[in-house]
Formats: structure tokens, sequence, C-alpha cells
């Protein structure tokens, strides 16, 4: 198991290098750049902008002196758009709020799509199976970009019971409409999900046997159907837990949240080599270490798994 | 021998009878008693280093933090700062700036020319490596230009401090204007031992020193700014508001749910819904003129044959009915435009030109007669070409009404294409189109600052156009005591040879709390002060 930890993190280097280099170069081939703007400078200014950035090096200099500074002193670099910050502040501001808004928005999708998806199961084409699965479809198709000006019609402008953005440092009022917003249509997946693999573990053969031998109900449910009936859900939430806490640009943007999930696509605009550089890292990271921790997750879950790795 | 200028004159006189330009509250209105203004921006501020800021939103937050040597008033007249007065010589090529000496920076350092000269030279000082060091070079300062090359040392500018209250500024070639241009961040002053001490760092709310009227109390990046009135300021005593508040709301329809909730005292208007909320809010929603043309450019050089004929442009011109695009398609108060220059720009008198006289119905028949003439439309050649534009819902609006005009009443056939914003730069910036929108915001409040972009060295003129004489007349105007007539005439031949189609002349479409009072409405260039602002109460 910790050799197989170990083997896992080791590739994590190779695998980073190769995103940096083909990140690096891609977003240079987009036309434009960081000073691109609709008052040309004049070529002296110019020069002197680019010199101060090291762009005036060639291309495999900037990304030898890139790797290096990383490397060395965790450095990546000075942000192109917001000129009295580094890449380090940027995301040191806004990967706080996204995490924060990100994590309750998880919560709320695991509190509710999970037990939904087990009614829905245990009383199987029943009235409640019906109503769960109905909410469940109706909530997937409600994209966030539908729902957030709903919610903030109904929070805001008609009840006045929530602000319609900021973020305010992170008091409650601000996380709750941003984290439905973004985790409803993953609640309706999970909770679809939880269903059908609840559905599919209540027919096997183990429980048929556990119920043979007169288990009540509750520990067949609870000590042997809902931990592998939590597998497909587990493998689903890894990337997506990554997406929540990055941010979603949509979400990020409406609600003013000031998370980085705005910065991925002003990054993109504003041809921000280094922030877009910076944050594809830091999503490439937190995927790693989260799909890493799904598998270690469903070693422990899974007798089968764990004697596979071992 | 030194001739005191007429503003020299003026300001003197006012700042013996006046202390100065504050808040203007009338007899009669009760103030609020919480003093705060709050509004949106579209972004987050590009710096707040007076030196390095690029943006307008940006620009506004430092106008408040640091005070330059002069303020503009309400309708845009220039009002002292930390300058009383000046002085031309009579060549017009150096200004003796005599400043205050009660002016202090937040930290209780007195403010001198020491300062000023500083953060001239920084702003052209290859090291800081400024984008708007062309600013300076604009401004005509002695040795700007050659220090930006890296030819010269930053201290070789032409700006200086015989003594504390005295800035000598020399300029390479006169410059009606040149006084305008002190008002833009550009040339604040900057606290050295700050900048030293703490780097690029110094403009952090802890670490920040200004001597405005604000002082920078909290910045929560792409969320939030708040700047409080600057106890040191010294005119503090005639500020009301105390605090101004900025959110960063990306989302220009938020922006108004948001004012809506009663969160921001101001947003912009999104397009095409100012004369609903004019109606529904009749006191709260403003369209102000503002400093800016809307164009669309012929690319002269590789484009299409047919543009280099002139009476092609001239009919491609005529054609598009303006007052529908205004009217109809826009609807936020624009102009209709057929000179290159806003009418609102200060000094400057629209010139009479033929087009502008006509009614549509006969600008539709010349246009269908100075087509066939050359040769296309009905029984001649088929014109086609494509237009290009940057992606946005109006520009696109904009770009199909116009191109329907063509169609209709003259057969001409458009291919649009839009592409995102800086591909866009990139591919009109390298003549790689045919016909591709343009658009302009004046630097400072005349009118070279639009024509010069007509001249065949200007980089940015697009279009290539390229004509001695609007060179020559110019050139004469940066002398000139009354360069009226020169624009006059430079619009004429703009009008005659029409390199540019000018559609319209922007406006400002803002919501603003009708508790917030004191909003310069008349400055065209919209450059507002938060100490001349303040909230009545409810």
């Amino acid at each position: 198991m910790l050799n197989y930890t170990l083997r896992r993190l080791l590739m994590v280097i190779p695998t980073l290098l190769i995103l940096v280099i083909f990140a690096f170069y891609l977003m240079r081939l987009a036309p434009g750049g960081p000073f691109t703007s609709e008052r040309p400078l004049p070529p002296a200014v110019m020069a002197n902008v680019l010199e101060r950035y090291g762009m005036d090096e060639p291309l495999y200099v900037q990304l030898w002196t890139y790797i290096k500074n990383i490397i060395c002193c965790f450095d990546f670099g000075p942000s192109f758009a917001q000129k009295d910050r580094t890449v380090n502040d940027v995301i040191a501001q806004g990967f706080p709020v996204t995490l924060t808004y990100g994590f309750w928005s998880a919560v709320f999708v695991l509190a509710l799509g999970v037990p939904l998806g087990i009614i829905a199961a245990l009383r199987h084409n029943g009235f409640w199976d019906y109503t769960m699965t109905g909410l469940a479809i109706f909530s997937q198709i409600f994209p966030n970009f539908v729902l957030a000006p709903l919610l903030v019609l109904l929070f805001t402008l008609s009840w006045g019971l929530l602000p319609g953005g900021g973020w305010n440092g992170g008091q409650w009022q601000y996380i709750v409409m941003p984290a439905i917003a973004l985790g409803t249509s993953y609640m309706a997946s999970v909770a679809r999900l939880t269903r059908g693999s609840m559905l599919e573990v209540l027919g096997s053969p183990y429980i048929r046997t556990a119920r043979a031998k007169g288990l009540p109900e509750r520990t067949i449910i609870l000590r042997h159907a809902l931990k592998p009936a939590l597998l497909p859900t587990l493998t689903y939430m890894g990337p997506v837990f990554v997406y929540m806490i990055t941010g979603s640009v949509f979400v990020d943007v409406f609600f003013s949240t000031g998370g980085i999930g705005q910065d991925f696509i002003d990054g993109a605009y504003s041809r921000d080599y280094s922030i877009l550089l910076g944050l594809a890292i830091l999503y490439a990271v937190l995927t790693f270490a989260l799909t890493l921790a799904v598998d270690l997750l469903y070693a422990w879950i899974d007798p089968k798994v764990r004697a596979g790795l071992s | 021998m030194k001739r005191r200028s007429f503003l020299a004159a003026a300001l003197a006189t006012t700042c013996l009878t006046t202390p100065a330009i504050a808040a203007d509250i009338p007899d009669g209105v009760t103030l609020a008693e919480e003093q705060t203004f709050t509004y949106r921006t579209l972004d987050e501020f590009s710096s707040f280093d007076p030196q390095v800021v690029e943006d307008v939103d940006g620009s506004n937050v430092v106008r408040d933090l640091f005070e330059g040597l002069y303020n503009q008033d309400a309708d845009g007249n220039l009002v002292p700062g930390v300058a009383l007065n000046h002085e031309a010589s009579d060549d017009n090529l150096t200004y003796t700036f005599t400043l205050r000496d009660n002016a202090k920076w937040s930290d209780g350092t007195p403010v001198t020319a020491n300062d000023f000269v500083y953060a001239w030279q920084r702003a052209v000082d290859p090291e800081l490596a400024s984008p708007y060091a062309w600013y300076m070079e604009l401004m005509s300062i002695e040795n700007g230009a050659s220090i930006i090359a890296g030819d010269m040392e930053p201290t070789a500018l032409g700006v200086s401090a015989p003594d504390d209250t005295t800035l000598v500024v020399q300029l390479s070639q006169p410059l009606p204007y040149f006084t305008k241009m002190v008002t833009h961040a550009t040339t604040f002053p900057a606290p050295k031992w700050a900048i030293e001490e703490h780097g690029a760092q110094w403009t952090r709310p802890e670490n920040m020193v200004s001597n405005g009227a604000y002082v920078l109390t909290a910045h929560v990046p792409k969320e939030r700014s708040v700047r409080s009135r600057n106890e040191m300021y010294w005119d503090n005593e005639n500020t009301v508001l105390d605090t101004v508040t900025t959110f960063v709301i990306g989302d220009e329809a938020q922006g108004l749910t948001r004012w809506r909730a009663g969160e921001v005292d101001m947003t912009d208007i999104p397009a095409g819904q100012y004369p609903a909320l004019a109606e529904e809010f009749p006191d709260e929603a403003f369209a102000l003129p503002r400093l800016c043309n809307y164009y669309f450019n012929f690319n002269l050089t590789s484009g299409p044959e047919a543009f280099k004929d002139v009476r092609v442009r001239q009919a491609l011109a005529m054609a598009v009915d303006r007052e529908v695009i205004v009217d109809r398609v826009l609807q936020g108060g624009q102009f209709p435009a057929f000179s290159f220059t806003p009418a609102a720009t200060a000094g400057f008198e629209t010139p009479d030109v033929d087009m502008a006289g006509m009614t549509q119905a006969e600008r539709d028949a010349k246009a269908k007669e100075l087509l066939t003439e050359a040769g296309y439309g009905e029984g001649g050649e088929e014109l086609s070409f494509t237009y290009l534009y940057n992606t946005s819902e109006a520009h696109q609006q904009v770009a199909i009404v116009a191109t329907q005009m063509w169609k209709q009443k003259l057969g001409v056939d458009v291919t649009l294409e839009n592409q995102e914003w800086k591909v866009f730069l990139e591919t009109r910036g390298a003549q790689n189109y045919d016909m591709a929108r343009g658009a302009w915001c004046g630097d400072y409040n005349e009118a070279s600052t639009f024509l010069d972009l007509l001249t065949t060295e200007s980089g940015y003129n697009d279009a290539k156009f390229s004509n001695a004489r609007v060179d020559e007349l110019m050139a004469e105007a940066k002398s000139s005591k009354d360069p009226q007539p020169l624009y006059t005439e430079v619009e004429q031949i703009v009008a005659a040879e029409m390199p540019v189609i000018p559609i319209y002349h922007y406006s400002t479409n803002i919501m603003l709390s009708d508790s917030i009072q004191g909003w310069p409405i008349n400055n065209v260039e919209q450059n507002w002060y938060a100490k001349d602002l303040y909230r009545v109460a409810d």
C-alpha cells in the first residue's frame, strides 16, 4: 500500500513537467500577448516591458527560468494583468475562497444526494422513488446559469434574505447561494448514481444471504450495502470535488466571490500566461491528490481492491 | 520675460477668494448620517500605483488616493490641486508650477516638488517599465523618449525642483493642451521612501502612503476595495464622504440587480436597457456624453481594390443610417456621428460637412449614384468584402444593422467575422482585414487626441490613411494659439476622403442612486473625485 502510494507520487513529477511544457507552448500559440492593447505600445516602451518580464528571451530560456524559479523558490512569476501582484498572491487570495464555498457545496451535494439516492432505491418503483428521481432530473436540467439568477431573484430581490454577491471575508450569508448554485446539478447526479448502484447491490447474492440469515434491515443497509454502493459515487466525486474547490467560472463571476475560477477566464482573455500556468499546475496537483485519495479510499472500502494493491 | 497665463491668473484669484473646490452642498440639504458611497467596477484594477495604472476604473481610485498638480471641476475645467498656479515661458517650452506648502502625505510628510520629479522620472524609467510611459512621451517632456529608449538616464528628464514649492517642466515642443494633461494619474506624485521600503508591495493598504483626499484601507482583489478619508489631506475639512467602496461585479446584469437591492449606489446600465430604466427610474438613470467615438476602418493598403475609390467609401458611409443605429439598436443616448471628433470635446466646433446636412433619403440616393459611378452595384461589378469586429453583442448588432443597410440599399455583400479581443487587435494591427471596427477614447479633452490618429505616423491609424495636408495641419496645431480652424480643415478632408466611417459618439450610461449628489455629469471625461460627492438623507 505504501509502495503503491509512493509510486503514484513519483509519477506526478514527470506528468507535471509534461503539462507545464505543453501548456507553456500552447498558450503562446494564441495570437496576441499580455501587452497587446487597443493602444499599441510604442516599440521602445514595449521593449522595456518585455525585458522587465524576461519575455525578450527565446521561449525555451523563458521556460527554463520559469521551471527553475518554481523549483528553487516556489516562485510562479508575476501577474501581467494585476501588475502589483504575483501569481502566488493571486492564488493565495483566491483559492481559499473557492475552497470554502466548493467544500460547502460538496457537503451539500453529498448530504442531500446520497440520502435521496438511498431512499429512492429502498422504495424502488414506489412513490418516493418517483418523487426523488423526478427531483433529481429536475435539478440536473437546471444549469447554474439559470439557477443562480433565480436564487438571487428570490433570496435577494424578493425576500431580502441574502446579499446578491460578494464575499466579505467568507461570512455564511455569502456562501449559501454560490454553494447551492455550484452543487445542485452534481447533487442530482450523485442521487441518481447512488440509487443505481444501491439497487444493484441490494440485488446481489450476499445481501440475499444476509437477509436469509435474518439480519435486521437496518444492519443490512448500513453495514453491508451502503459501503459498496458508494463506490461509483466516490469515483465520480473525486474529479468533481477538484472542479468545485477550484471554482466555477460562472459562479465566481456571477457572485463576485473573488475566487480563482474567474482567473481562469480572465487569464485566458488577457493572455496572463503566468496566471494560467500557475492555475493549470494547481489544478493538476489537486487532481492528482484527489484521485490518489479516491483510490486509497477504494482500497479501504473494498477488500478486493486492497488485495490487488498488495 | 515670462508671462502669466490666463489660467494661472484665474487660478491665482480663485485661490485667494475661495479656499478649495470641494463638495458643493446647497443650503437646505440634509446630509445622511453615514457618508458612504459604494459602486461597481467590471474588473479587478490593473494597479494602484499612479505610474503603472492603465485602466479607467483603476485611475478613478488612484485619482482619490493621490492628488496631482491640477484637478478638474464638475465641468472638467482645471482647478488647483497640489499646484496653485503656473507660468509659461514665451516660447511655451517651460512651465513653472507653484505648489501649495500645506499639502501632506498620509504619513504627515509634506508634499514637495521633488515628489513630482521622482514620480515623473519613475514613469519613464525602463526599470519600472510602465506601459504608460508613452503618456510622458505624449506630454513632450524633454528627453522623455530618449530615456524610455534607454539612451539617457531618468535624471535627464526635463523636470526639476529648484525648491520645495516650485516645479519646472521643460518641453521638447510647445503643447497648447499641456496643462490639461497633468490631471492624469501618470503625473501624480509618488512617495519615494515608501516605494523604496516596500518595493512592488508598496500599494498594499498596510504599506501605502498617499497624498489624495482618501487613503486605501482595504483591498481584496477581485472582490472589493475600500478607501477612507485621509486625515492629513490639506482640504480634509471640506471632504464629506467618509468611505468609498468598490465591488468587482463581472456580470452587468448582476450589477444592476445589486443596484436594485441597494447594495451598490452606482453601476453601468447593460446595453439596450437604458430606455426602460430611464422610465422606471427617471432621476437615477443617466446617459452622459463621453469622449469616445465609434467608426469603421477601411483597409486602404491591403484591402479590396474597390476601397481605393473614394466614391465607394463615400457611398458606404452615406448608406449607414446612424439614427437607426443610435435610436433603435443602442438606445443609450449616443450621438450620430459625421465627424471623427466628438462634439462634446472642449473647444471643438463640429465642422459643416455635406453629409450631415442631408436627409437620410438624400444620402441613400447619393450613395447609389456614387457607387454606380464607381462601377459597382446595380449593373456594375459586385462589391463584397468582410467586416471584422471583436466578439460582443453590441458590436454584432451594429454590424448586422449596418451591413443589412448596405445590402438593401446598395446590393453590397458583406460577410461578418468576429474575433476574440486580442486576436482582433493583432489582425487589425497587421492590416489583415477588409473593413474593421474602430473606437477611440480621448486621453485628454482636446480634439488632437482624436485627430492625431489619422496622421500618417500614428501607431493607431489602422486604416493606414496618409494625407500630407492632414499631417501638416496636425503638426501646425501643436503650436498654434487657435487650432480650431486647423481641426475644421482636417475634419473636412476626412469627410471628403472618408478613410474611416464615423458612426456614433459614445455616451456613458449609469444608474446612480439619487442619494448620491455632486456627480460631475457635465464632465465629458467622467473624471470624478469622491471628495466632491456627498450622500443626502433619504
